[in-house]
């Protein structure tokens, strides 16, 4: 397999953004790292996408945002994997230059979540737990990860207010990022006393969700300084999944994709927890963020709340995580954030994270989650 | 009336939900406080509950006591004015419930209140014939009353269920059964109508007493039997007074109705109401115990029971809930509770 | 839920009807075809006993489509007595009164109507147990 670099990216802010249809919010993002990585043409496109049929009653969107970007008649196609489809169609991309199949190919993660109005959205994101044993009892996706929650605080002894630092490091980030949904730093009062949603979920538990797309030009490493004056490496991008279904799982609080799935990408990459810069982990709910350390090896089992509270997460932390917002600040468009996240990764290693600059960030890792854990996808990406 | 074969009951369970509407809220709102209460609370069913739910745990109770392989079953029905569906039978999904489909009969019962008795009767018949090793009987309901109506007060929710079979296996022996019916409208509802007319007083003696003395003293006869010869009796229970005089007059005392007699803390369960008095009347009987039941149902009739308990009921009982865990399982709510939880807003 | 996935599920929703496998014994609810714990095909009919308790709870205030009705609401995990974890809703209790390790019995309820004119969906959910001396409710094969 060949080596595989990033030689381009584009975004759009995260948020609600009611006069962008779907093609046209994908063609910001894929025109904008089309225009950054040089190139007026490509031999694949993948759309990574979750809801496009609910919200907008658009399947088929590999054939539709390739035609409308100006490149009709490339290969194309739609990947899906719930919340993580971003990596995924990564995954897809990666695989395309890997295998020597393709040459030059862009990977674009898009949602267009305002098309719904209401509960619609509820309902639809719902299609990622188990339609004949979770969803036909009532249950929303914040209520699975309130659930856990309320799991671990029982197991481990926690208190909900530990979780704050989660919600307050990556709103702070959020600030100095120009394309995040909320640039407002919160307080832990703020959080301590934010409405219920699903108790013990409240709303600053929660990220955001909304409008976005995000894109990647890839091609085979040994191209990319011809593109890209600072192209960064894909190290490792590797899947692992579990059982859909919360209560189909050996521990409900163990992240075994993510597990699974890191140990393959530290394999790959050749390295080990303590070789990450930083951390760009899917924080959809305080809680998540937890079990990502967990599984990752940053934190022993219960004790990733800890990181929230020494410290550790910040900028100048052991481990930095949600470094320009996460999904709690940048916002969490769902089928496109798997791309923001490599995107953030790559500002980073490359030292082009302005205020938010990790110092010495080399090495840096994304983790996109579909679902309650179900599929994890982990890249390693370094400058 | 009696089957070729000797027949019993096999196993009995009751279901009451726990809500309660107390008679005084129904007062406050309505009548500022000031009415004569025909009972003390009601039953409400729960926002997830209906007359198929409630059927299914009192048919569950009932196989528990009654220990027997639900593919010997080999009829459902269950009887109520409340059937979720107006077309598709309650009984199959109980059927389904219990692991009793496929090789059984299947189908809902009307007849108002004494619904449940009349599929208790067929059971009888259908057991006695030989056609069926068990069937099961449930009478139960979710009754609807008009908001500010008097039976606003006393339309409640619950019912019980009964496994008919060889009277060997029994807890309880009939000895016979008689029914009287006759064309009287007295109550009634109309198609696509949410509520039903009633005829006030009319429902009295031309209704209820003129059915059940008629049934009671018919079966009494045939059986060679009077009141002082059985250990209790249970009527139909529209509010504390009828049954009350109803014993009276047919010169049965306060003490032979007082187990059955549970209007006062749950109110007229309709379908439900004269069996889930029969079942909390199980509850307390000792073997050799004789027991006359005796519904009403509005249109009009009256099913007459008389049954005699055997050795097996102690065993049997003990493995359900009993009748007053139910009735102890109370919470109280409010009326403007009761309007969400009965559904008389329309919220589209 | 459409009219035909609704009722392919109709025993495992009514009744917890779910599998036993015969190489390793493990009791398997939800029914599957491959048994999670030794690989094997599973296939032999188990119906649960209903008891099991709480592991894990939450009370919903924002429900998805369809159960706007019952809100609020509480969701559980409760790890039935022969092992497997299931996804319900508690009923017949106060959210105040929930706690883990809370010992629940299954009862057969409501889950939602399709509107006025669309199915009734009935399904499991649990309740406190209302004696809990009672002699537990048998589990075994389906007949």
């Amino acid at each position: 397999m060949r080596d595989v670099s990033i030689i381009g990216f584009g975004q759009t802010p995260v948020g609600e953004h009611w006069e962008l249809s779907l093609r046209h919010i994908a063609a910001q993002a894929v025109l904008a790292a089309m225009q950054d990585a040089g190139i007026d043409r490509a031999d694949a496109l993948y759309v990574g996408n979750m809801i496009a049929s609910e919200t907008s009653g658009q399947h088929h969107l590999g054939a539709l945002v390739a035609d409308f970007v100006g490149l009709r008649g490339i290969e194309a196609f739609r990947v899906e994997a719930a919340c993580a489809s971003g990596a995924a169609a990564l995954r897809a991309g990666y695989l395309a230059v890997a295998s020597g199949a393709a040459d030059l190919v862009i990977v674009v993660g898009l949602e267009k979540m305002t098309d719904a109005i209401g509960n619609s959205i509820t309902t639809a994101l719902a299609e990622a737990a188990d339609a004949d044993y979770e969803t036909p009892h009532g249950l929303s996706f914040v209520s699975i990860n309130a659930l856990l929650m309320r799991r671990y605080m029982y197991e481990f002894g926690v208190r909900h207010e530990d979780f704050a630092g989660f919600a307050i490091t990556a709103h702070q980030n959020a600030v100095n990022n120009p394309y995040a949904m909320f640039r407002r730093p919160i307080t832990k009062e703020e959080f301590v006393q934010a409405r219920m949603i699903a108790d013990p979920i409240n709303l600053l538990d929660s990220s955001p969700v909304a409008d976005g797309a995000a894109a990647v030009v890839l091609c085979p490493t040994d191209q990319a300084r011809s593109f890209s004056e600072h192209p960064v490496r894909i190290r490792a991008c590797e899947v692992g999944t579990d059982s859909l279904a919360l209560h189909d799982r050996r521990d409900p609080l163990f992240l075994e994709a993510a597990y699974i799935s890191v140990q393959k990408a530290y394999a790959r990459a050749g390295v080990t927890p303590a070789d990450i810069d930083l951390f760009e982990l899917h924080d959809a709910f305080t809680i998540m963020a937890a079990l990502s350390l967990e599984a990752a090896g940053f934190a022993r089992r219960g004790e990733g709340v800890r990181l929230a509270m020494d410290g550790s997460i910040a900028l100048n932390g052991r481990i930095p995580i949600s470094t320009m917002g996460g999904l709690k600040g940048r916002g969490h468009p769902v089928g496109a954030t798997g791309v923001y996240q490599v995107i953030e990764v790559a500002q980073q290693v490359t030292g082009r994270a302005g205020a938010n600059q990790v110092p010495n960030a080399r090495l840096g890792m994304a983790q996109n989650i579909g679902g309650s854990g179900a599929t994890v996808i982990t890249t390693i990406l370094e400058a | 009336m009696k089957p070729v074969k000797d027949v019993g009951i096999i196993g009995y369970g009751a279901y009451v939900p726990r809500y309660r509407l107390p008679a005084s809220e129904v007062a406050r709102v309505w009548k500022d406080g000031e009415d004569v209460l025909p009972v003390r609370e009601k039953s409400v069913p729960g926002l997830d509950e209906d007359t198929a739910t409630m059927a299914i745990e009192a048919a569950r109770n009932a196989l528990q006591r009654a220990g027997v392989d639900p593919q010997h079953i080999g009829a459902v029905w269950v009887g109520s004015e409340s059937h979720p569906y107006a077309v598709k039978p309650t009984s199959t999904i109980v059927a389904e419930a219990l692991g009793i489909v496929p090789h059984t009969l299947a189908g809902d019962w009307e007849f108002a209140c004494k619904a449940g008795t009349e599929a208790l009767q067929a059971s009888i018949g259908l057991v006695g014939s030989g056609m069926a090793r068990y069937a099961l009987a449930i009478g139960m309901d979710t009754a609807q009353g008009r908001p500010g109506d008097a039976l606003e007060y006393t339309a409640a929710a619950g019912g019980a269920a009964y496994i008919v079979g060889p009277a060997e296996e029994a807890l309880a022996v009939f000895e016979g059964s008689f029914s009287y019916v006759t064309d009287t409208p007295d109550f009634f509802r109309r198609p696509y109508q949410h509520y039903p007319q009633h005829g006030s007083r009319f429902t009295g003696e031309p209704a209820y007493f003129k059915h059940i003395l008629a049934a009671a003293q018919a079966l009494m006869e045939e059986l060679g039997a009077r009141p002082e010869d059985f250990t209790y009796a249970v009527f139909h229970q529209p509010n504390i007074k009828f049954p009350q005089q109803a014993a009276k007059k047919l010169g049965f005392r306060p003490e032979q109705i007082r187990p059955g007699l549970l209007v006062g803390d749950i109110g007229n369960t309709y379908a439900g109401s004269s069996l889930i008095g029969l079942s909390a009347t199980l509850d307390v009987a000792k073997p050799g115990d004789r027991i006359l039941l005796v519904s009403f149902g509005s249109g009009a009739g009256s099913d007459a029971f008389s049954l005699r308990v055997t050795e097996a009921i102690e065993e049997r009982r003990e493995r359900a809930y009993l009748t007053r865990e139910y009735i102890s399982r109370r919470k109280p709510i409010d009326y403007g509770l009761y309007v969400r939880y009965r559904r008389k807003l329309h919220m589209h | 839920m459409g009219i035909p996935a609704y009722w392919r599920t109709r025993t495992q929703r009514y009744a917890l009807v779910g599998e036993v496998c015969h190489k390793c014994g493990a009791k398997i609810f939800p029914p599957r075809d491959v048994c999670p714990e030794c690989a094997r095909p599973a296939s032999d009919p188990f119906t649960f006993s209903g008891r099991g308790e709480v592991y894990s709870f939450s009370t919903i205030y924002q429900p998805p489509e369809g159960f706007e009705e019952f809100a609020p609401y509480t969701v559980a995990l409760v790890k039935l007595e022969e092992g497997p974890l299931v996804t319900a809703q508690l009923t017949d209790v106060d959210p105040a009164e929930v706690h883990i390790g809370m010992p629940v019995e299954m009862v057969t309820r409501k889950l939602r109507e399709e509107g006025e004119e669309g199915q009734i969906i009935y399904g499991y959910k649990f309740r406190p147990l209302l004696r809990s001396t009672l002699t537990p409710r048998p589990s075994g094969q389906a007949a």
